[in-house]
């Protein structure tokens, strides 16, 4: 069976990708959209397997690699930690699937299209069922293909190909880190599998790694590398530039890939590594800071952007970070917990926006909408609802979810967790309201769009409703069904020995227990961002202009988002170019072409064009050379004496 | 008596047979070309079977010991025979065309046959220049064969002078040598050719130098080559078939010959001249055959550029090394006739056509040839598995295990260069647009030919054992020579029992 849900997306990619001009677009819709969810059903009987009876498996599929001591084979890890991953990515897929045959039905490369997604369902599968690091590394390597194919898939659109290579490339210094901590670890503990490296994680915490003449902690150094690269991964702050531009992307792909499922990648990662960062304070601190600064930023710069998916977008970016403070404070479950509810909600909400803009005709830019809750209701109700569960509203998903992180970050013994706790509350101050500022300036007020676009206005089909509204489900009840078992009473036994926590840590007991204000906090936050979003969309909607106007400093430092696409573009782009064209122009074309390939068909040119006028046609010309070059070896033989 | 008749068999039938059917030319009523061109190819077989037979006998000598016969000559007689006869069968078509049938032509390319046939078994300074000679005056009159042509009489006369130029270099060293050793046997020439406390005496030097130096010019090795591309050019293309395969052949066979037998002391002087005539001839092939636009042209420098890879097989000057120039020889001569069989196909309805950019498109048009053409060319340029790779590889082999690196270095980059000018006809054939006026299709006989001869060089590699056993046991015939007493010695008993 978990053969079959691995492997159904891959079939289904083959198909549509090989066969797709043959068969047909349709056929390669219905066959990738119902392999899929075949894969979906068998995953959450999965679930039920592995995480309620606690059945984990190992299922060998292939032996891969041996060579000397380098033993990997291809296993798939069934543990609640994948089982989890199983679902959210299966399930989410699906339902993508499912949407994007209504949403581009206009599209002309439909089979492409569905191709490319079930391609990555499938790397996505391998990644979270790797059983070494080898193999997770070949599924986040393709889920990084996938994303760029599909980033990129409007390919006559220069800003989706510039996208899309942003996106591979500021993914490309995340991986590098990936590759450098396995390295190490393999340096190390001489296996990449993960029951070895963690057996051996207790040693690693008192080794040390020799580096160029550096002596550094073994454990910290590899921890600190595997979260470099679940940083691009999963866009944390510094590395975050390339989620906002995925944008570019047809948005189903935003909603599965940039939203629920690749980016939640690095989240994966940490939590499967629980048993190497849980023994490493500096890293954990590290994850802290990371997740807080980014959790803050990216609800800063959310503020004030002006395109809807955009401000998904930075919305993802900031609840990545809160699951990474989760990880931080050492509350893998409850990290994993929200990466499972925002899975549905910020899919939903991605499904939702994008539904709104295929009704409006492609139009991406929410001062040109408004007004739209009569026109559009049942997408608007969607939004609602994913709103609600972002913001936590109570009994909602995210309820459940985020207002864990922030107790638990509260709760916490680790360094940073003030510092986390503060920056956690203010950003859901900020989620509050940029969501609520979503839903006010695209569905109330007056429409501002053109009399042509609005009257072509058009509630989606059936085909993209369902999708939302099973989604809507999930939003809504994802949290409360399941919250024992992810971080409640239920939560050893349903996790097992998947994640790993020390004796030391109890910040699981604890966060039940926080002061009463603390647990209050979230939702105050969420009461007063809704408030004020409120009173300058809906109330006095002149007043965000007046504001902006009268603090443009800070305006525009948020619409820039903080400015650092611009600081990287003078720091590393314009060098990196620059160097790129020495060597190019200087180093390539002039040295290794000139002296190389060029200057050597030259040369032969020149001594071809010498040998041939040697020809003259001239009898005398002739014997004379006969003449010169039996004298020559007469001559030579003379000199040398015969020998 | 008789013993000397029946090594001399395959000559004999030749010749008498050249001269029978010499005279039916002259004398018959109508026009016997056909009936000479067939009666021709019968005597090159009947004599290519005979030689053939004699190859598994020791080796023997007749007239006085200016006449040999051994495994060596055999194979090389055997593979000049067939050589000649198969020219003979390509040019009938084009002479037929061009207005050039005559029953001359056949008997002449016999009389250069036999003269060949005296270069390879000739084992005495008078027997050698006699047969280098017959062959010789056959090849100038064959070359201006086509009187009314400007190019045709220039290309018979420049070959004509040079050739009287490098046989009077010849008979010079031949006279320098007989005047120190006293004798025109090649085995007696080794035994008075002895080195002094390591050194050579002077003049005897002096003497192998010219005496090579009218042998290069036979195998057009650099720089004695000059006459060779106007002479392609300038002969009626089946002529140039000719000069490239037969004579080449037994060019190098005499080459062989002399030098191993009568100079087996002088190695380390001999070596010295092959190896700078085998590099200057491999690079000049490469070079200047980039510069060339006319097919027949190219091919001259080829063939010089091949002459300098046999070579290097010569250089070693070891069994492996002559082993693996007969070899050589051998898969060039296969290359050669295959590449002139569509050479000899190129024609258009306004007539034949030599240059190479005529031939741009040509598998659109006529994909047979340009697959033949294109497995010749990678065969030539020497790209595995094609049987051309395994002529270079023998000789490189051969020179590796002698401890030639610097020849074999250079060797290996010159075959570089030259792969250049090869590939670039298949990617005229195959990449560029067809030319205006498409190719005749190919006769019937040219186009078996190639698509023979095609077929050797493509699948050499699948059994190559049975050649390359033979061009061992030739070269081994030709060094495990008896030693000069024994050879003499056996001489004189056979003139006693005689």
């Amino acid at each position: 069976m978990y053969q079959a849900i691995v492997f159904f997306p891959l079939l289904g990619a083959l198909i549509a990708g090989l066969f797709g001009r043959v068969i047909g677009d349709r056929p390669s819709e219905i066959i990738t959209s119902g392999l899929l969810i075949l894969s979906a059903l068998m995953s959450c009987v999965a679930f039920v397997d592995v995480g309620l009876n606690g059945e984990t498996e190992k299922v060998k599929v292939l032996q891969w690699m041996h060579s000397g001591a380098l033993q990997i084979d291809w296993v798939l890890r069934i543990d609640t930690l994948t089982a989890v991953m199983l679902v959210v990515v299966t399930c989410v897929s699906s339902m993508v699937h499912v949407y994007s045959i209504g949403y581009m039905s206009h599209d002309g490369a439909r089979a492409r299209f569905f191709a490319y997604l079930s391609l990555f369902t499938f790397m996505m599968l391998v990644l979270v069922t790797a059983d070494n690091f080898v193999q997770l590394f070949f599924g986040w390597e393709g889920v990084g293909l996938a994303s760029y194919l599909l980033i990129g898939f409007w390919f006559k659109k220069p800003s989706a190909n510039a996208a899309a290579i942003k996106a591979f490339v500021v993914n490309r210094v995340g991986d590098f880190g990936l590759i450098l901590g396995m390295a190490a670890i393999y340096f190390t503990v001489g296996s990449l599998e993960f029951d070895t490296v963690f057996a051996a994680a207790g040693a690693l915490a008192d080794g040390q790694l020799e580096f160029l003449g550096l002596t550094l902690p073994a454990l910290t150094t590899i921890c600190l590398l595997l979260f470099m690269g679940a940083m691009g991964k999963s866009a944390q702050f510094l590395l975050h530039t390339w989620l906002p531009d995925a944008m570019e992307g047809p948005t189903p792909v935003s909603a599965l890939i940039h939203a629920a499922t690749m980016v939640t990648a690095g989240i994966f990662l940490v939590a499967r590594c629980s048993p190497l960062f849980e023994l490493s304070d500096l890293a954990l601190a590290v994850v802290t800071v990371t997740g807080a600064v980014t959790a803050f930023f990216a609800a800063t710069v959310g503020l004030v952007q002006n395109d809807i998916k955009r401000v998904i977008a930075y919305s993802t970016c900031s609840q990545l970070g809160y699951m990474f403070v989760a990880l931080g404070v050492g509350a893998y479950q409850v990290a994993m917990f929200h990466l499972f509810t925002h899975a549905f909600f910020k899919a939903l909400l991605f499904l939702g926006a994008g539904s709104v803009i295929h009704a409006m005709q492609d139009e991406q830019d929410m001062r040109k909408m408004g007004g739209l809750r009569t026109l559009v209701p049942a997408s608007w109700f969607v939004m609602i609802v994913g709103t609600l569960a972002l913001t936590g509203f109570p009994f909602t998903a995210g309820f459940y979810s985020k207002d864990a992180i922030v107790e638990a970050a509260y709760a916490a013994e680790i360094g940073p967790h003030m510092f986390a706790f503060t920056l956690l509350v203010v950003a859901a101050l900020f989620t509050s309201f940029y969501s609520w500022r979503l839903i006010f300036l695209t569905f109330y007020g007056l429409p501002r769009c053109s009399n042509e676009t609005l009257s072509h206005v058009h509630e989606s089909p059936p085909v993209m409703l369902v999708p939302l509204i099973i989604l809507s489900i999930g939003a809504l009840f994802a949290g409360f069904t399941f919250y024992d078992f992810f971080i409640g009473d239920g939560q050893a036994a349903f996790w097992g020995s998947s994640i790993f926590t020390s004796a030391e840590n109890h910040v699981l007991h604890d966060l039940h227990k926080v002061p009463g204000w603390v647990k209050l906090s979230p939702v105050v936050m969420m009461v007063a961002g809704f408030t004020l979003a409120w009173v300058m969309y809906i109330r006095r909607p002149t007043l965000p202009t007046q504001l902006a106007r009268e603090h443009d400093l800070i305006y525009n430092f948020l619409l820039n988002k903080w400015y650092i696409d611009e600081i990287y573009n003078f720091i590393f782009v314009r060098p990196v170019k620059w160097l790129a064209r020495l060597f190019w122009k200087g180093g390539d074309g002039a040295i290794i072409d000139g002296l190389g390939p060029d200057g050597i068909a030259a040369s032969v040119l020149y001594v071809t064009r010498r040998a041939v006028s040697l020809q003259t046609g001239f009898v005398y010309h002739y014997a004379f050379a006969m003449l010169v070059g039996i004298a020559g070896l007469v001559s030579w033989f003379m000199l040398t004496g015969g020998q | 008596m008789l013993a000397n008749v029946t090594l001399l068999l395959p000559e004999l039938v030749l010749f008498i047979g050249a001269m029978g059917l010499l005279m039916v030319g002259a004398f018959a009523t109508t026009d016997a070309t056909r009936v000479i061109e067939y009666g021709a190819i019968s005597l090159l077989l009947i004599a290519a079977i005979a030689s053939w037979l004699q190859g598994d006998t020791v080796a023997q000598l007749a007239f006085g010991g200016s006449f040999i016969v051994d495994a060596f000559s055999a194979f090389m007689k055997t593979l000049t025979y067939l050589t000649t006869a198969v020219v003979i069968i390509m040019a009938r078509g084009f002479m037929q065309n061009e207005n050039l049938a005559r029953f001359e032509v056949p008997v002449l390319m016999l009389l250069a046959a036999v003269g060949m046939g005296m270069m390879i078994s000739a084992n005495d300074l008078i027997a050698l220049y006699m047969g280098i000679e017959l062959q010789s005056l056959a090849l100038y009159v064959l070359a201006a064969i086509k009187r009314d042509s400007l190019r045709a009489t220039e290309a018979g006369l420049k070959y004509f002078v040079l050739g009287a130029l490098s046989s009077g270099m010849l008979l010079y060293g031949a006279s320098l040598i007989y005047g120190f050793s006293g004798t025109t046997n090649f085995a007696g020439i080794a035994q008075a050719f002895t080195v002094e406390n390591g050194i050579l005496p002077l003049a005897q030097v002096v003497g192998m130098v010219f005496l090579l130096a009218g042998l290069a010019f036979k195998i057009s090795a650099v720089p004695f080559h000059m006459w060779t591309p106007d002479v392609y050019e300038g002969a009626p293309t089946p002529m140039t078939a000719f000069f490239a395969a037969a004579p080449k052949l037994a060019g190098m066979a005499v080459f062989l010959r002399v030098v191993i037998s009568a100079f087996p002391d002088a190695l380390a002087a001999w070596q010295q001249i092959i190896i700078f005539i085998s590099i200057a001839s491999m690079v000049l092939g490469a070079f200047a055959a980039i510069g060339q636009t006319n097919i027949k042209r190219l091919m001259a420098y080829s063939s010089i550029g091949h002459m300098g890879f046999a070579l290097v097989g010569f250089a070693a000057g070891t069994e492996d090394g002559v082993a693996a120039v007969i070899l050589y020889m051998t898969l060039y001569g296969v290359m050669t006739l295959g590449t002139f069989a569509c050479i000899l196909s190129m024609r258009r309805d306004s007539g034949m056509v030599e240059q190479v950019k005529s031939l741009s498109g040509l598998s659109q048009v006529r994909p047979f040839m340009a697959l033949c053409l294109a497995i010749l060319m990678f065969s030539l340029a020497g790209i595995p598995p094609l049987a051309g790779f395994f002529g270079k590889l023998f000789v490189f082999h051969a020179a590796i295990d002698a401890g030639l690196y610097g020849l074999c270095i250079l060797g290996v980059l010159s075959s570089v260069v030259g792969a250049y000018y090869y590939l670039r006809i298949v990617k005229i054939m195959y990449l560029d647009p067809p030319a205006d006026e498409a190719n005749d299709p190919m006769p019937r006989e040219l186009s078996i030919v190639a698509g023979a001869l095609a077929g050797v060089c493509l699948l050499f590699f699948v059994y190559p054992s049975p050649l390359i056993d033979l061009a061992a046991s030739a070269g081994q015939a030709l060094i495990d020579m008896p030693a000069p007493d024994a050879l003499l010695t056996g001489l004189f008993e056979a003139t006693d029992a005689r």
